[in-house]
């Protein structure tokens, strides 16, 4: 039945929304100030496709009746990631971890190696995983994905728990959810992520329960419920796969960009190297035609260990002709000398040079093909080894720092299915002040925008309509900030200036307009069934700047190669009085809309200005004070205070 | 599943009888870097009594293959059966490594 209305209101939603912005874009806009009217028909198209993208995940809305009684000879590993957090807090859950019923072995995977932690393991009898010594300093860690790709080649657990260092299980975790992968397809069951240490008022918004919620159910729906990064279940043989198939990919992709720039590149050696010597000369002949060779086989989809083995052996022929002749040269030299200097010699008689010394000087690191840096950078490239990495297969996605989404849409563009299991089975802490709040909220959008752009949903083989909607609806949500700007200068604009983006504010506006706006809110009254989605709504305005920069810093990375400045959340809360400086351009926005309001009002009473455009936008303008007020609260909040509320946890 | 190595003439035999799956693939890495360490860079792994493999137990051929290049030789997989060539193809992997029919013809070219 629920079911039934939240369709219907999706569908009025649609209607009514359609509606208005097809009258905005054909009969509303103020040409002569076209450069507020089309940003302003630009942000609200925008914020009606991320509403229609929305009413189509709750269309799907799928709610689950607990899974199947599991396999009880399933084996798992149970992951605690862990870089920097106090020792209590990861020993407190790997304790709980242990105490999971359904048989399995729990891991502690400390990035940070720190000894201390890796003695309470061992006294505890928790398994201790650290980098192995593949991950030298001049390789990528890539993070949390590494941490646990690293971890996966270490254990052999048919599934795996991955849970952050805060989140602590209950015991019926496994039993709970192990049972949805029965189904032979299925590669992940995701579960909430609560926090136990939020206040009933949420003053940072920690708490997503419409995420948690309607959004999972919905994308769960179109089997695109994806990867949290904690408190979710994958299947090993998914994992593996992905890595592997993304080590062919990758393979390829190098070996292919390295013969591409072979010809430069040895064309450039041609110039630069010693052209009187005919043997450089020959080799470098040798090295063309080898890789000309490679190129023709790649071509004709040779297996590429065969091709590149193939290359090897021929350069490094040729390599060796090249220094054997170099030592003959050398020995001559020798002799002539001793000739010269019979009386000299002594008993040691003639020098030789030592007769492995061909084979020593030939290798890879002395030999003189090193001299010629972009040949050898090319035949460096030319391997399966992929030694750009740690591991040749990483099968958590390394391409966004949010591994866990990136992973996930791999896996369901592989034909994987997954679930969401909407029921609390682990209880963590969230962020209790706003500058480590924000630092998580970047990052979270940093990573689904580093996805966007260099796996965007809409062109990924393998993926369904459906999907590709359901991912892009996530990602689309975080372009919001461009929109909350023009959001705030229409009324700023209008108030002090008068300039309306919107030809005229009369019946034909409201009439299309109102309608829209109420069907709307109804929409994720009846989605949300009374979940509590104010805070998300205020957070997904007041965080603005967060959101521009995260697209920004994500968009330089992935075109430009620049560090995202990425740092990792902190668990415990940062000290210092409050920052009103993390949240200036909201206090700049919000002086600004004050101020406007306050001109407006003279400007109306003066009779510069018309009633219902002066209502209109004051009343626009106090909608984004009141949103904007949450960040006063949430500067001000002074962390958790469990005595305020009756305790909801065991010992801890 | 059982691991065994015969040294050939110009190469390394290693044989994987079973199931190559999650809990014997580490198993095979570290046979292989042994042999490896043993002095022989130049690796056939015959799979002809491997019945089943899974995703791990082709990461872990992979890990081999590295292993074997590095140390300046090769590995190559032979008499490869029906389920394994599946994987192989499923995981794009038979663009990597080629199945030859017998282990001595593995090299049999070089």
């Amino acid at each position: 039945m629920t079911r039934f209305w939240t369709r219907l209101v999706v569908v009025l939603t649609v209607l009514t929304g359609l509606n208005y912005i097809a009258w905005r874009w054909m009969a509303s806009l103020n040409w002569e100030a076209w450069w507020i009217a089309l940003p302003l028909v630009v942000a609200e198209t925008y914020s009606l496709i991320d509403v229609m993208l929305f009413g189509m995940t709750v269309w799907k809305l799928k709610i689950r009746k607990g899974a199947p009684a599991p396999p009880h000879d399933a084996t798992v590993d149970v992951f605690i990631t862990t870089y920097n957090e106090d020792l209590d807090m990861v020993l407190t859950t790997a304790l709980a971890a242990q105490k999971i019923r359904h048989p399995h072995s729990t891991w502690i995977l400390d990035d940070g190696a720190r000894p201390e932690l890796k003695a309470l393991a061992e006294q505890h009898g928790l398994g201790y995983v650290t980098r192995s010594g593949d991950w030298t300093k001049d390789l990528p860690r890539h993070a949390k994905a590494g941490n646990l790709n690293n971890a996966l080649m270490v254990t052999h657990g048919e599934f795996l728990l991955i849970l952050d260092a805060d989140q602590i299980p209950e015991p019926d975790i496994l039993e709970k959810t192990l049972g949805y992968f029965n189904n032979r397809r299925v590669a992940l069951v995701q579960t909430p992520q609560y926090f136990s240490n939020v206040p009933a008022d949420d003053p940072l918004g920690s708490q997503a329960p419409l995420f948690y919620g309607p959004i999972q159910q919905g994308k769960d729906g179109w089997n695109a419920a994806f990867f949290c990064g904690s408190n979710a279940i994958l299947r090993r043989e998914a994992l593996m796969q992905l890595g592997l198939v993304g080590y062919v990919k990758e393979t390829e992709k190098s070996i292919r960009r390295a013969l591409a720039a072979s010809r430069a590149a040895i064309k450039q050696a041609r110039k630069s190297a010693d052209m009187d010597s005919p043997l450089v000369a020959e080799v470098l002949d040798e090295v063309e035609a080898a890789t000309r060779e490679a190129q023709e086989e790649v071509d004709a989809g040779r297996p590429l260990s065969e091709v590149t083995y193939r290359v090897r052996r021929r350069v490094d022929a040729a390599v060796q002709t090249l220094v054997q002749a170099d030592v003959a040269a050398l020995q001559a030299d020798l002799e002539e000398i001793a000739a010269m200097e019979l009386a000299h010699v002594g008993e040691s008689g003639v020098p030789v040079v030592a007769d492995d010394a061909v084979q020593r000087m030939a290798a890879r690191d002395w030999s003189p093909l090193g001299a010629l840096e972009s040949v050898q950078a090319v035949l460096d490239a030319l391997t399966v080894e992929r030694n750009d990495e740690a591991q040749p297969v990483m099968p958590l996605a390394t391409i966004s720092v949010t591994e866990d989404m990136a992973t996930a849409m791999r896996m369901h563009a592989m034909g994987w299915e997954s679930v969401y299991h909407h029921e609390i089975l682990a209880y963590g802490l969230a962020p209790e002040d706003i500058a480590t709040m924000l630092t998580q909220r970047l990052r979270w959008a940093q990573g689904t925008i580093q996805v966007l752009l260099r796996e965007n949903p809409l062109v990924q083989k393998g993926l369904k309509l459906g999907q590709r909607l359901m991912y892009l609806a996530t990602m689309w949500t975080y372009l919001s900030g461009f929109a909350a700007v023009i959001y705030f200068a229409a009324p700023i604009i209008y108030l002090l200036l008068g300039i309306l983006p919107v030809s005229s504010l009369s019946w034909d506006f409201f009439i299309r307009f109102i309608p829209f706006m109420v069907v709307n809110q109804l929409l994720f009254a009846v989605a949300g069934r009374g979940i509590p989605t104010w805070r998300g709504q205020q957070y997904s305005l007041a965080l603005f700047p967060t959101w521009i920069k995260a697209c920004t810093t994500a968009a330089r990375n992935v075109w430009f190669g620049r560090p995202l400045g990425f740092a990792v959340t902190p668990k415990a809360r940062q000290s210092g009085g409050p920052s009103w400086s993390l949240i200036r351009p909201q206090i700049v926005v919000s002086v600004l809309l004050a101020v406007a309001a306050v001109v407006g009002i003279i400007r109306l009473a003066t009779g510069l200005a018309e009633p219902l455009g002066t209502l209109v936008n004051v009343v626009w303008v106090v909608f984004d004070l009141v949103v904007m007020s949450i960040l006063v609260r949430a500067v001000l909040y002074k962390g958790y205070e469990p005595a305020a509320e009756p305790a909801n946890r065991e010992e801890l | 599943m059982e691991f065994s190595y015969e040294v050939k003439d110009s190469y390394a035999e290693v044989k994987a009888d079973g199931r190559l799956n999650m809990v014997s693939a580490p198993k095979l890495r570290e046979f292989v870097t042994d042999v490896i360490a043993g002095g022989s860079n130049r690796i056939v792994v015959n799979l002809e009594n491997t019945a089943f493999m899974d995703s791990s137990g082709l990461g872990a051929l992979i890990g081999c293959l590295k292993a074997a290049r590095q140390a300046g030789g090769d590995l190559r997989i032979a008499a490869v059966q029906p389920q394994v060539n599946m994987v192989l193809k499923l995981t794009s992997m038979d663009k990597v490594l080629t199945a030859y029919a017998t282990a001595e013809e593995a090299f049999s070219n070089d």
